[in-house]
């Protein structure tokens, strides 16, 4: 091995680097070794979801056809589905807000491209849903409509699965749809787009 | 450089399981303690950061969702590492350093308890080699134990006077997760779990959180009576693959030390992130800590180990004791990867 030349010394700042003097020429020995272009390392994990507290009230409340929501001590304002924490004063937001079953668009999409994993007939609309009572809004389906007439401002209903279908889950909510009543004004909806 | 201090710290409560509260559940109690110690208005930080890891809960960008508890809106300058909360803690004494910020919130948390913890932390390896073969942090520690052990760094003995020592200390801190432990005989008495490691020589599966806040110069005195001045802080590295090194010895340590100016010594305390009982004698002797120091008052990782917190919880149980002036001079040490591979350590000082 005497033929082995010793990498030359690299100048870096003292403690920074260590450049340890390696033998590299198992490598030469390489050039005729087919390259391992791609291997396979499944990793998988289960985990137990914690919702918390405010949540579990609010899974509760949809298990029996309510929407409750949390209000910010500092602001007034009405999360749903809460997290337990204003994310504009950081406090806990400890007051439980009974909302209303109905909504308005504040904005939405129309989905024509089908996609992997997607369950839903296209073209169909996804919608930001402003639950009455509440600040900040959900995300839902809205049918029942022609796609093309969806709008900001469109007054909602929520459309639930049969009472005996009832779970502790956001799905309870099969989807949105018009319930005849007039559309909101867009200056009314300024800061919830 | 400019002086920089802790001036308030808050932890939680540490448990096995907080199966009842999601994770800004968890941490924003933690937060707003921390906050209201400092005098410092909620929405007047300067700067934020924090240290978590998506892999413990199961949680896409979880934190993000914490953030609600900073108050982040209007907007505010924040980061995050996906690492210790002491990185975070770094991060935020260089943003100091280079004056665009005097005061800093740092947090971290760990909610170890919904995914399984020992495996989860295999993805931290090399993906080809180790990670494949699943080993967990417990084999690893393992391994080490049992080179510390060859080397004559340690001995079976020693690390169960050691836990001994960390569970029975933690009988005085009221948010320790262990707070007693058997006899050192009774201690040897038991099974091995991995071989030289007993359960005892292992930390808690623990799910808690950490916040500081750190000020510069007058303020750092204006709103706290006895600071702890950061008077050195470095961090180092040993390579990742665990068989490129000598697993009995932490040279990432012994060079972060030098940095810090640890050599000065003087200290009346040292809170070392071990969280196995072998560890302790590497650390200290990479530090070169005389048995003159208190070491792990606390209890350590040993007695709570919130994961991406534990590290963080060193630099506040030290910063604690300055505040109370129960001691002038300390050493704290927080690491992070597999085998002590990644180090950090702060020498943090009281005046008068």
């Amino acid at each position: 091995m005497s033929d082995i030349q010793e990498p030359a010394p690299i100048d870096l700042p003292e403690g920074l680097w260590s450049q340890p003097s390696v033998d590299t020429s198992a490598l030469d020995g390489l050039d005729e070794v087919e390259a391992v272009q791609l291997i396979n390392t499944p990793a998988k994990f289960v985990y137990d979801y914690t919702p918390g507290i405010a949540r579990t009230r609010f899974l509760r409340a949809i298990a029996e056809k309510r929407l409750v929501g949390q209000r910010c001590p500092e602001t007034g304002m009405v999360y749903v589905p809460p997290s337990g924490v204003s994310p504009i004063s950081g406090l806990p937001t400890l007051e439980e807000v009974e909302l209303g079953l109905d909504g308005t668009v504040v904005s939405y999409c129309i989905v024509n491209l089908d996609f992997t994993g997607n369950a839903q007939e296209i073209p169909y609309v996804s919608a930001l849903i402003l639950v009455d009572g509440s600040d900040i809004p959900i995300y839902g389906l809205v049918r029942e409509i022609p796609t093309d007439e969806v709008r900001t401002g469109l007054r909602l209903k929520s459309v639930w699965v049969e009472p005996d279908e009832m779970t502790t889950s956001f799905e309870n909510i099969k989807w949105w749809a018009p319930n005849g009543e007039p559309d909101v004004p867009a200056s009314d909806l300024v800061g919830y787009v | 450089m400019r002086d920089v201090a802790i001036i308030s710290t808050a932890q939680s409560k540490h448990v096995r399981a907080a199966s009842e509260v999601n994770e800004v559940e968890l941490i924003q109690p933690v937060i707003q303690e921390a906050i209201e110690r400092s005098g410092i208005g909620r929405h007047d930080f300067d700067f934020t950061c924090s240290g978590s890891s998506d892999y413990l809960a199961g949680q896409p960008f979880s934190f993000v969702m914490t953030l609600d508890a900073v108050a982040a809106w209007p907007p505010i300058a924040e980061s995050h590492v996906e690492m210790d909360g002491a990185w975070a803690l770094y991060e935020a004494w260089v943003k100091i350093q280079t004056g665009q910020a005097d005061t800093a919130l740092v947090y971290s948390y760990g909610k170890s308890s919904p995914g399984d913890l020992t495996r989860v932390l295999s993805r931290m390896m090399d993906s080809y080699y180790e990670a494949p073969l699943w080993p967990t942090s417990i084999d690893f520690a393992a391994l080490q134990a049992r080179a510390a052990i060859a080397a004559g760094v340690t001995s079976e003995t020693e690390m169960a006077e050691i836990a001994n020592r960390s569970r029975t200390s933690a009988g005085s801190n009221p948010l320790a997760q262990l707070t007693s432990s058997p006899s050192v005989e009774a201690l040897l008495a038991d099974e091995y779990l991995a071989e030289p490691l007993r359960k005892h020589d292992c930390p808690p599966i623990t799910d808690g959180g950490v916040a500081v806040v750190l000020a510069a110069d007058d303020k750092a005195r204006e709103y706290c009576s006895r600071p702890a001045w950061i008077r050195g802080i470095d961090h180092r590295m040993d390579g990742h693959h665990i068989t490129m090194r000598d697993l009995s010895v932490a040279p990432s340590i012994a060079i972060a030390a030098e940095k810090a100016g640890v050599g000065a010594g003087g200290f009346d305390v040292a809170e070392l992130h071990a969280c196995f009982t072998h560890q302790e004698p590497i650390i200290k002797a990479a530090l070169g800590l005389g048995s003159d120091v208190d070491v792990n008052p606390s209890g350590g990782a040993l007695s709570a180990n919130p994961m991406m917190a534990a590290g963080l919880i060193r630099l506040a149980e030290v910063a604690n004791r300055i505040h109370s002036g129960s001691v002038t001079r300390g050493v704290a040490h927080a690491t992070g990867g597999h085998a002590l591979q990644h180090n950090l350590v702060a020498v943090l000082e009281g005046e008068g």
